[in-house]
């Protein structure tokens, strides 16, 4: 056994050392060469990421009421398809295509046009640029899944595909350009946004708020809304999510080396955090602590630690966890209440909220020695971050607010959004999509 | 003492109990049921097989009343509950020979309200 314990140690030892000499004749040739290492990692990140979208298909699912299970369902499973295809022939281009003024990228990668299996140096020296431009496609199909939180259980489908197209269109690839691309102007003012707590939840967050009001209320709510058809599903819809957040954090590292387990730690932390600080509050407040307040505790962590997983440590990442957890606590029970408009399942109350105080929060905690290729916050001497930080909020909150609310009125106008009255009473499963997810008989 | 079963439309359950609430009728039991009447339902369509399923969901009221509240209460079910098409459902009315609270023990007229 000794012996064999000695050959694998030698053999890895072996191995490493060939990957390192690669990587430093790599360097010295200056030619960027495929990693083996953050390409597999990179793969396997682009499926964890995909698989937050089932993910938050049951997390929604288990939430609305038994008629509508599978209109969420569905939808869910339509971003993956519609969104991937947006993202082949145009999106990935105005994402991520060479820059036009800071605004948007140009129309030269349209059906990937250039986008080869070579590294693009630009945005990630070490992977094939397919990789990169497959996992960011994970990222623009859940972030208008998201926003179905807020509509849940009362549009039409075909109004659903229609405006999630030009939302993707028009308000996702425009800010993921802006944060992310290379000449967007947001990246350059230096607005941290490791993961997309800018580009993907307060952006989601906004539009699920927007509609929510244009399309109102449930019928019947708040009074006799039914609660939670399945709680369980919610639970294994947590718990696929934040499993797959690990790819969407410590993926974004785009390689397999210290930032992406600084993410992944992090990460964990804070949902951590803030699923339990979710739990206390019940407790305190409601006498029990619950099932769904936990899990959307953990969830609220990980939005909030998604911007920041690159530049803060791994006791900060508490503070951000339990922070993020008291003000979605507040706002979900309190403030929406009080200003009554029916964000279903809490899309605005959990990724808005929870998105713009991840987005402040690094501008509090991010640190150089975690990250030298970030910045130092507030609470590392440097306090012109937090503003800084606070300018990206409000410009992608306007930004988004605005357009979602002129494309939600657009596509009324041709499809209406809201479905008959009486087909939302009989529910959307049977009348949108002929089906029923559960029989009464055996 | 009467003894009410409706059946009706699973859409329409949340506006008949409102009316009935409005005529201080508060007890109700609700139960979801199959059953098969005249109509056609919405059909489902599973990998393109259409099945029309000659049971459609319906919901079953019970209602056990004193006299006086009988018709309030075929009143409210009826305008709750009719759209005007087939498949609206139907009220059995009946005698109610003997009601018993558990609780303590009263009888009839006193231990229905």
């Amino acid at each position: 056994m000794k012996k064999c314990k000695w050959i694998i140690l030698s053999f890895i030892v072996v191995v490493f050392a060939l990957l390192s000499a690669g990587v430093l004749f790599a360097e010295e040739a200056a030619v960027p060469t495929i990693d083996t290492g953050d390409t597999a990692w990179m793969l396997v990140s682009s499926a964890f990421v995909l698989l937050m979208t089932p993910g938050l298909a049951f997390f929604y699912g288990g939430l609305v009421r038994k008629k509508n299970i599978l209109s969420v369902l569905m939808q869910c499973f339509m971003l993956m398809c519609l969104i991937t295809i947006q993202w082949i022939i145009f999106g990935y281009s105005l994402s991520f295509g060479p820059d036009i003024k800071g605004l948007i990228g140009s129309l030269s990668w349209l059906g990937l046009k250039g986008v080869g299996l070579e590294p693009y140096p630009d945005y990630s020296a070490t992977i094939p640029h397919q990789l990169f431009m497959v996992y960011q496609a994970m990222f623009a199909i859940i972030t208008p899944g998201l926003i179905l939180g807020a509509f849940a259980e009362r549009m039409k489908f075909a109004a659903f595909c229609v405006f999630s197209l030009l939302w993707a269109t028009l308000v996702y690839d425009p800010i993921c350009h802006w944060v992310w691309a290379v000449g967007g102007f947001l990246r350059t003012s230096g607005a941290l946004d490791f993961a997309g707590g800018t580009v993907v939840h307060i952006n989601a967050g906004i539009g699920a708020l927007v509609a929510a009001l244009v399309l109102g209320k449930r019928q019947g709510y708040p009074g006799s809304i039914s609660p939670p058809h399945n709680l369980p599903f919610a639970v294994l819809g947590a718990g696929l999510l934040w499993f797959g957040w690990f790819g969407f954090n410590a993926g974004s590292a785009l390689g397999a080396g210290s930032l992406a387990v600084n993410a992944f730690v992090v990460t964990h932390i804070a949902a951590c955090a803030a699923g339990m600080t979710w739990a206390l509050l019940d407790w305190k407040f409601n006498s029990r602590p619950t099932m769904l307040g936990m899990i959307t505790g953990a969830v609220a962590g990980l939005v909030a630690i998604t911007p920041a997983a690159g530049f803060v440590g791994a006791i900060d990442a508490i503070w951000i966890g339990v922070g993020v957890s008291v003000i979605c606590y507040f706002f979900v029970t309190v403030v929406k209440v009080k200003l009554g408009y029916d964000d279903s399942l809490d899309a605005f109350g959990v990724h808005g909220i929870g998105g713009i105080w991840g987005a402040l929060a690094t501008g509090l905690w991010a640190s150089k020695s975690v990250n030298p290729a970030g910045a130092d916050g507030l609470f590392y001497g440097n306090p012109g971050q937090l503003w800084i930080q606070f300018k990206a909020v409000a410009i992608t909150a306007v930004y988004s607010f605005v357009v979602t609310f002129i494309l939600l009125k657009l596509v009324n106008i041709v499809f209406k959004l809201r479905s008959e009255k009486q087909n939302e009473r009989i529910g959307l499963d049977l009348t949108e999509h002929r089906e029923s997810a559960y029989t009464l008989l055996d | 003492m009467k003894y009410i079963i409706a059946i009706i439309q699973p859409d329409r359950v949340d506006e008949v109990l409102q009316l009935l609430e409005e005529k201080e009728i508060h007890l109700v039991t609700v139960s979801n049921v199959l059953g098969r009447g005249r109509q056609k339902g919405i059909s489902e369509v599973y990998r393109s097989h259409k099945e029309a399923g000659s049971l459609l969901k319906k919901v079953k009221l019970e209602i056990a009343l004193n006299d006086q509240f009988v018709k309030p209460a075929v009143e409210a079910i009826t305008k709750g509950a009719r759209t005007g098409q087939i498949g609206d459902g139907k009220i059995f009315v009946m005698e109610l020979d003997e009601c018993v609270r558990i609780r303590t023990g009263e009888l009839d007229s006193a231990a229905i309200g």
